[in-house]
């Protein structure tokens, strides 16, 4: 099931351990995401679903291993500048609340220096993206956004600088279905047009086959499966069938 | 001779006594701005401070202030007799309030918004500037607002060691036994007390609209 990560590999784990406190989170645990490929990781709570996403950004280091960004180890990245090319969208959103819907999408942007206007065609140009059009939501608060219209805004925020990678941390875990249902046909088409490295953490099996080109599932801190959501469908390794009966019911 | 009568033939010596009494708790609530906000800010990077710190100033506010004036006399250079050594009283009293506050207003930030910045490639500075600050606006004013009130309340002791200020009513009318020069005192000192508390309750209201947004 080895294989070599090809060069074009926007997000590489080579061997990663992490560590946190008393507990192994990730024992050993390698897989690649490519430019324009959702790879959907999968796992019950506690797997280290979420670790391994701030393992990209830097919000924590392995143990051991690698974790490799545009073929560089993380660890060699400036942190601040990692993150501004990474885009990252969590289930508690995060907006900011004394920010207007504008000023929470033009963050990076604005942090990185961009002009005054480019920020502006920008953000509308994202509004515009994630269905809130910008005559109307720009100048709102978070506070007045429902909460499907608010992680709408997250994921905006987070592609405004363009980012080559994308992670999600169970981004619509929070909604009720239907939301969700509608937030995730949108994302899978944001997905496939923008042609970024998009990592998504669920625990949600339907999820993981709907939004994934490919399924990454965790199970004690290494990679018990890795392939596409038809290959998850049909394979026999019990982790899989542990998750899988769910699905069926 | 009622107490009306009292005030307005005493009115610029009472007038005079309230400008004492502002520059008092004014100075000494600036002086634990300046210092307490800073501090409360280094709490939240540096937990392992918290403790020890909040530990300090919390004593601080046990001390009868009648005591920490007397205490204060005879220190060099902060001590003495006068409004420099109740300053200084006034505003180790006021450091609790705006530290703990400014402590709290920071650490109850919910911690998503917090990740959020961090995650988007804020450095601590940024995230301090535009996010931390701004959101515990509120709570830090609501802690200036509690040292002052307290602060106008304690300020009347000082005229004690001879700081000047509304309290020396009070204590010429305690030792006159006369109820008007106390009270000479004590309404302003109270007017003041509820003015402060009106008008920065409602700065604390104004820095803390985008939770009703």
């Amino acid at each position: 099931m080895k294989t070599e990560a090809p060069r074009t590999a926007a997000v590489e784990f080579d061997g990663t351990f992490l560590r946190l406190g008393r507990r192994d989170v990730l024992r050993g645990v390698s897989f690649h995401v490519s430019s324009g490929e959702t790879a959907v990781i999968l796992g019950r709570s506690g797997a280290g679903k979420s670790s391994a996403l701030r393992l990209v950004n830097r919000l924590l280091e392995p143990t051991a291993g690698t974790v490799r960004v545009g073929g560089r180890p993380t660890t060699e990245w400036e942190p601040i500048a990692l993150r501004r090319r990474t885009g990252y969208v969590i289930q508690r959103i995060g907006l900011f609340p004394h920010r207007t819907v504008a000023a929470n999408v033009a963050l990076v942007p604005r942090l990185l220096g961009w002009e005054r206007e480019r920020q502006e065609r920008r953000t509308a140009e994202l509004l515009e993206l994630v269905g809130l059009p910008p005559a109307e939501y720009a100048g709102r608060y978070p506070a007045e956004l429902s909460g499907g219209q608010q992680q709408r805004v997250g994921v905006a925020r987070a592609l405004a600088a363009d980012p080559p990678i994308l992670l999600a941390d169970e981004p619509f875990g929070a909604l009720d279905p239907i939301t969700r249902r509608e937030l995730q046909v949108e994302f899978r088409r944001l997905a496939t047009q923008l042609g970024k490295a998009v990592l998504f953490v669920t625990h949600d099996v339907r999820e993981a086959r709907r939004l994934g080109d490919r399924i990454i599932l965790l199970a004690e801190g290494k990679v018990a499966f890795a392939g596409s959501p038809a290959e998850f469908g049909e394979s026999r390794h019990p982790a899989v069938v542990a998750f899988r009966p769910e699905d069926e019911l | 001779m009622n107490f009306l009568d009292y005030l307005i033939a005493n009115r610029a010596d009472v007038l005079a006594k309230t400008v004492e009494h502002l520059f008092l708790v004014g100075t000494s609530v600036g002086i634990a701005v300046f210092i307490g906000i800073p501090t409360g800010i280094l709490l939240t990077r540096r937990e392992a401070l918290r403790k020890p710190i909040i530990g300090f100033v919390n004593v601080i506010q046990t001390i009868p202030s009648l005591a920490i004036f007397g205490f204060l006399i005879p220190v060099p250079l902060i001590g003495g007799i006068g409004a420099r050594t109740a300053i200084v009283a006034l505003s180790a009293y006021a450091l609790l309030p705006i530290v703990r506050n400014t402590y709290e207003g920071i650490r109850g930030i919910d911690p998503a918004v917090r990740e959020s910045g961090v995650a988007m490639g804020m450095t601590d500075a940024q995230l301090l500037r535009e996010v931390e600050f701004p959101l515990a606006l509120g709570v830090i004013v609501g802690g200036v607002r509690l040292a002052t009130v307290i602060g106008i309340g304690i300020a009347t002791i000082a005229a004690a060691i001879g700081a000047g200020g509304l309290g020396v009513f009070i204590f010429q009318g305690i030792s006159m036994v006369n109820n008007q020069v106390i009270l000479a005192g004590a309404i302003p000192a109270a007017l003041l007390a509820l003015t402060a508390d009106a008008g920065l309750g409602l700065l604390e209201r104004r820095y803390s609209r985008w939770r009703r947004a």
